[in-house]
């Protein structure tokens, strides 16, 4: 019988099979950041063990970093103690750091692909659960805990049991209005925020083909939203064409042979999967969630759940508890809705791709008044582009200020948060409770959809304003 | 790590699905360096009216004093969403040692074996039982035979576990200390 595609990468990095236990498995790249490592480092320093393969690991600031005046000194004592720790840990353990001030410095999910050092085949880990973004290349890529980063210090290797697989194939021609972000909310609206729990999943048919790899990337991105221990894609033309030439990818001969390794990257005809799941594209819609979990969306067209939908008591508590929260009522549409925020920004929708559809639908326009934004790129890379094309002006004469690289208003650390009570049309992948500030109301939506609501200052059909 | 062998105590009923690690310990608390601590902020904005220590909210099952225990027990899904290994320390730093849900996370499953909570999935049936019973009720949790009881009725369940990760559990002992007596195995890995 053939094998899937995470079969393949998966086999080929297991050191060891523990009897009745989890998999010792090796690790090509691993990604960190100032929020999950302290710990781990202070961890080996206790056992006295040194980090095993230093020059595997790269590190970033961003989840705390301030998105203004980053040349000036972190401002919260608390932030800057966490990030100068990083910075610390690094120089003594000989890891390589793109801090802040660095021009590599960004989002790690945002500079990982960038720079090409994410590459197919590979296994990447990273304590950050939206690791699954770097499987839009074909890697076995997924979060993980402090704990197994101190494990990846020590070792190179993690445990892990074998997930189970998915593919969720979508198929046909998205309509337009329709991009990679409605795809994965559409997908976790179907299938809830625990559906894929337990499995890896690999995202697969014409849809997904024809999309470019920045789409591909915010699509592995929210798999994690489902449960999943991550998602991937197979690598073609697309990922290659995406890779070449990168500062870290493979060059010469090097790049001639690893062609031939990942062009045997792909789920054989005879492969099985635990899970199959089949999507038109044409049933999606540009989508919006309306609750506190990922899975609570629908289209931007749709109404909410009435409450005789719910059968079991402690679900209905659940959906009472989220619509208290998000201010909202059973059986309403959001359509036309004001709001207040919008962010465009975080791992998910930050990226070159993401600016050039927000400047698109923004240019000769300009923003609602009402509008308070943090529109915030994933890197200084994608900063020095958005420079490059001249999409700052488009920004600028629509009255949207662009802020410097970093997660910004995606989770409420740093300094960037959205105030208790309003409502923020949010490019992100969170829309739990207080996840953009205490009290805060996200609805996640796709880039598109953020601009449209930019413009008019409403939750509203971008299909209406093309 | 600490060992968990059989543990009887009351449990703390959170009747709430899909709680996410961001609700377990709020992001703000995630700029700490060491891993202390972390249980004084534990649901922290379930727990506090405008994040404020004297403002206990009454409506919340840490807040009830009728609760005690050593063990939560939660409605399906918990602990989704971020990676934070935070949720783990501040549930074992409040004092639980065994999670109960009909569904765990996966990254919080291990996140919470690799500290000495043990996260136990029984059925959704068995999770409306255990919900029933009263705050005097108690649960004994034996993870050498990998049985949850509810001791006033008898009710029994048992439970997966892996063997590697039951034993570990058993003496305290961590993956790490595993992984480092492999080096000359990773090393040859790295050879081929
Ligand atoms: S942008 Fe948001 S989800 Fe992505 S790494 Fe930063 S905090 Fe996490």
């Amino acid at each position: 019988m053939g094998k899937t595609l995470f079969e393949k990468i998966w086999d080929k990095h297991v050191v060891k099979q523990i009897e009745d236990g989890p998999s010792v498995v090796y690790i090509d790249k691993h990604f960190i950041h100032e929020v999950t490592s302290p710990q781990a480092f202070s961890g080996i320093e206790k056992r006295g063990v040194p980090i095993f393969r230093p020059q595997q690991i790269v590190a970033t600031a961003d989840h705390n970093v301030p998105t203004m005046n980053q040349e000036l000194p972190i401002k919260d004592a608390l932030s800057k103690f966490q990030v100068d720790t990083l910075i610390e840990n690094c120089k003594k353990h000989g890891v390589e750091l793109y801090g802040l001030g660095h021009k590599y410095q960004g989002i790690v999910h945002v500079i990982g692909p960038e720079l090409g050092i994410t590459q197919p085949g590979m296994t990447i880990v990273c304590g950050d659960s939206h690791t699954s973004t770097h499987g839009a290349f074909g890697s076995i890529a997924f979060g993980i805990g402090t704990s197994e980063v101190e494990m990846v210090f020590a070792s190179q290797c993690i445990m892990q049991s074998k997930p189970k697989v998915m593919r969720i194939n979508i198929d046909g021609v998205l309509k337009n209005g329709v991009v990679s972000k409605d795809i994965i909310l559409y997908i976790i609206a179907q299938i809830s925020a625990s559906g894929a729990t337990g499995y890896f999943v690999e995202y697969a048919g014409s849809a997904i083909r024809a999309l470019s790899m920045e789409a591909r990337m915010t699509i592995c991105n929210m798999s994690i939203e489902m449960g999943a221990r991550g998602g991937m894609i197979a690598p073609d033309q697309t990922t290659f064409d995406y890779i070449k030439g990168r500062l870290f990818a493979p060059q010469g001969a090097d790049w001639d042979q690893k062609l031939v390794q990942w062009s045997a990257l792909y789920t054989d005809a005879d492969a099985k999967f635990d899970v199959e799941i089949n999507i038109k594209a044409e049933d999606i819609e540009p989508m919006i969630t309306y609750g506190t979990n990922p899975g609570m969306g629908l289209s931007v067209r749709g109404t909410l759940p009435t409450m005789e939908r719910f059968s079991d008591a402690t679900e209905k508590q659940n959906y009472e508890k989220a619509l208290k929260y998000m201010g909202l009522t059973a059986g309403q549409s959001l359509l036309g809705m004001p709001v207040q925020n919008v962010f465009i920004g975080s791992c998910t929708n930050s990226r070159i791709e993401d600016f050039r559809l927000v400047a698109s639908i923004i240019k000769g326009k300009q923003k609602d008044p009402n509008i308070k934004t943090l529109i915030v790129p994933g890197s200084q890379e994608v900063a020095k582009q958005i420079k490059a094309e001249g999409l700052d002006k488009i920004f600028a004469d629509a009255g949207v200020e662009i802020r410097q690289a970093g997660c910004s208003a995606c989770l409420g650390m740093n300094e960037d948060k959205i105030p208790a009570g309003e409502y923020c049309i949010s490019t992100s992948n969170r829309n739990f409770e207080g996840r953009q500030g205490a009290g805060a109301r996200t609805l996640l939506a796709s880039p598109l959809t953020a601009a449209a609501a930019l413009l008019t200052g409403k939750i509203t059909d971008i299909r209406d304003i093309l | 790590m600490q060992s968990l062998q059989k543990i009887s105590s009351r449990f703390i009923p959170l009747r709430i699905e899909n709680v996410d690690t961001d609700q377990i310990i709020p992001a703000r608390f995630l700029k700490a360096t060491t891993k202390d601590g972390f249980g004084k902020n534990l649901f922290r904005d379930w727990r506090y009216e405008n994040d404020d220590e004297n403002k206990p909210k009454s409506d919340f099952v840490l807040n009830q004093k009728q609760y005690s225990g050593a063990i939560l027990v939660a409605a399906k899904n918990f602990g989704c969403g971020s990676s934070r290994e935070h949720a783990a320390w501040s549930i074992q730093d409040y004092g639980f040692k065994v999670v109960v849900s009909s569904f765990f996370a996966d990254i919080f499953k291990n996140n919470a074996l690799n500290n000495g909570v043990l996260p136990v999935t029984v059925s959704d049936a068995f999770l409306q039982q255990i919900f029933a019973q009263g705050a005097e009720d108690t649960l004994t949790v034996d993870l050498a035979a990998q049985t949850i009881t509810i001791d006033a009725t008898g009710a029994l369940e048992t439970f997966e576990i892996n063997s590697y990760k039951k034993t570990c559990m058993l003496n305290g002992y961590d993956d790490i200390d595993y992984l480092l007596n492999m080096k000359s195995e990773i090393e040859a890995y790295e050879k081929k």
